[in-house]
């Protein structure tokens, strides 16, 4: 299916492309005239990151115009690289090594494979069950016992934040919904959209407004001011496109609602991560941004619980 | 072919480099035009076109790739690393690969004679246009740490005295390929060259090598 042929997208694609214009405009307005250091900094920090969403927003359109096939490659890729991160920052022992070979080369491309050839039973389960089974086992056989349990733990939780949950949005593409047809990547569409524009709003929301900070500790930049400008924008947001999925409009909502709220929990999470490893990002693979962690963040909580939802309450 | 390999090492690791003794050498710019103002301040006065050795801390089999695959392009076709000879010439693969591939200066451990001087054929290198890549410490170090410099360092710069040396600190090519195994793994490398050093007039081995090594571990803070 191709979503700059579906009408039903045209809204969707004109709210993306206006939004990207404009903030290209004003920050180009912005540069011309800013004075203080601090001020300069900012704005060269934005605008980076509005050049990489340009090219995040493209390379994302493509994949899901090209087929599910591309889609799902595109979100292996994500896996691996943000994968990739989490290993970097965790300390792993050389013992790991069979391990982690075992997670990138074996368990990551089977779990996209189940994906692709829609055995959605055993997909569910595959890292949960035979991949945290499997993983001690290949570590413990190395012989080296000092940290275990942490070890083993930081490889698991990787496997399932940066493999199994992001693997949760190509595989609302295999959801069949009943009178919705193969519209499935419209879905998927909405979902990273409201997760993405919530992230956004909330960055711009706690700039604009933010006082009080939620956890200053753990990630300086959210504010409460923020956090609420973010999440109820999005919402609405998602409520106005309720037409492009297989929702009411207060069912879709609460659909884009409940997607920000795991997206902020995901944030926080990811950024608690971040501060006990004692960095500041997981790479700097997207400029302005970071790494490919801290993009997708949000997305890895959000996508498990949204993919649910779905399937329980609209799937067969 | 070279290019290819380093291309897909940069993508399969996402290594990257670091340059804090002085810019990424661009090419084509001689650093002298790019900054005359300060030309004195000696930093900028390396001529990164000229034969240098790049000298790391060696930890893994990585370590060499990861190295050549974040130069420039224009450097890389001009270095040639150091490697051992028995291990490199003992199959046909290993010798087609270092010889045609990485044109490595093959370095004797054992039954050395004048004719296989290892410092000789790395000074015929220097002397021929080459730069080299060199690992110091000899054996790896498992632990990632900067090792004790063996003196071969010191009698190729007493050789060559006016030859830059880079120190360079290769940074978690360990965890990609752990010393021990055979399958490389994704980790994040970086590699960071230090602003060059030379040996100084009258300089003691121990100092020197002292002061090379310190070099590469200021490079890795």
């Amino acid at each position: 299916m191709n979503i700059f042929k579906d009408l039903a997208m045209l809204p969707m694609l004109i709210v993306i492309f206006s939004l990207l214009i404009v903030s290209t405009v004003v920050t180009f307005f912005l540069s011309k005239n800013v004075r203080s250091q601090k001020r300069k900094i900012l704005v060269t920090n934005l605008q980076e990151r509005i050049r990489a969403w340009w090219v995040m927003i493209a390379v994302f359109l493509i994949a899901t115009a090209t087929g599910g096939l591309t889609s799902l490659m595109l979100f292996a890729v994500c896996s691996f690289v943000a994968l990739r991160e989490f290993i970097t920052l965790t300390p792993t022992s050389r013992a790991d090594h069979r391990c982690l070979t075992w997670v990138f080369f074996v368990i990551l491309p089977l779990n996209y494979f189940l994906l692709a050839i829609h055995w959605y039973g055993l997909f569910v389960i595959f890292i949960p069950v035979y991949a945290f089974l499997w993983i001690p086992v290949t570590s413990a056989l190395s012989g080296d016992s000092k940290d275990f349990l942490s070890r083993t733990a930081n490889i698991q939780w990787g496997l399932m934040i940066c493999v199994y949950f992001v693997s949760y949005a190509p595989a609302i593409l295999g959801l069949m919904i009943p009178s919705y047809g193969a519209h499935s990547a419209r879905l998927l569409c909405f979902l990273v959209f409201v997760v993405q524009i919530s992230d956004v709003m909330q960055y711009v929301f706690g700039k604009l407004f933010g006082r009080h900070k939620i956890a200053p500790l753990v990630s300086p930049n959210k504010t409460i001011e923020g956090f609420i400008g973010g999440v109820i924008f999005a919402a609405l947001l998602g409520a106005s496109f309720w037409w492009m999925t297989p929702f009411s409009p207060w069912q879709a909502g609460c659909m884009a609602l409940i997607i920000a709220l795991a997206g902020f929990g995901g944030g926080i999470v990811m950024s608690a991560i971040k501060r006990d490893r004692g960095v500041k990002d997981y790479g700097n693979l997207i400029p302005g941004h970071g790494g490919m962690m801290d993009r997708i963040d949000s997305l890895c909580f959000a996508a498990p619980l949204f993919y649910h939802l779905t399937r329980y309450f609209f799937a067969h | 072919m070279l290019n290819a390999i380093c291309s897909f090492i940069k993508l399969f690791t996402g290594a990257q480099a670091r340059w804090l003794g002085e810019e990424c050498p661009v090419e084509g710019v001689t650093p002298l035009q790019s900054s005359p103002s300060s030309a004195d301040s000696n930093l900028f006065l390396t001529d990164n076109a000229r034969p240098r050795i790049y000298y790391a801390n060696h930890t893994s089999h990585a370590d060499c790739m990861v190295l050549l695959s974040v130069l420039p392009r224009h450097i890389r076709k001009m270095v040639r690393p150091a490697a051992a000879e028995d291990y490199w010439m003992a199959t046909p693969l290993r010798r087609w690969f270092a010889l045609r591939i990485l044109n490595i200066i093959p370095i004797a451990r054992s039954q050395l004679t004048k004719a296989n001087n290892p410092i000789q054929r790395l000074v015929v290198a220097l002397d021929e246009g080459s730069s080299i890549i060199i690992f110091p410490q000899g054996g790896r170090q498992d632990d990632g740490e900067v090792g004790e410099f063996k003196c071969g360092l010191y009698h190729l710069c007493r050789r060559r005295p006016e030859i830059e040396l880079v120190p360079t600190y290769i940074d978690n090519a360990n965890r990609v390929l752990p010393k021990g195994s055979h399958i490389p793994i994704p980790v994040v490398c970086s590699v960071t060259f230090g602003a060059p050093i030379r040996l100084l007039d009258g300089e003691s081995k121990e100092d020197f090598l002292k002061r090379a090594q310190n070099a590469v571990a200021r490079c890795a803070a």
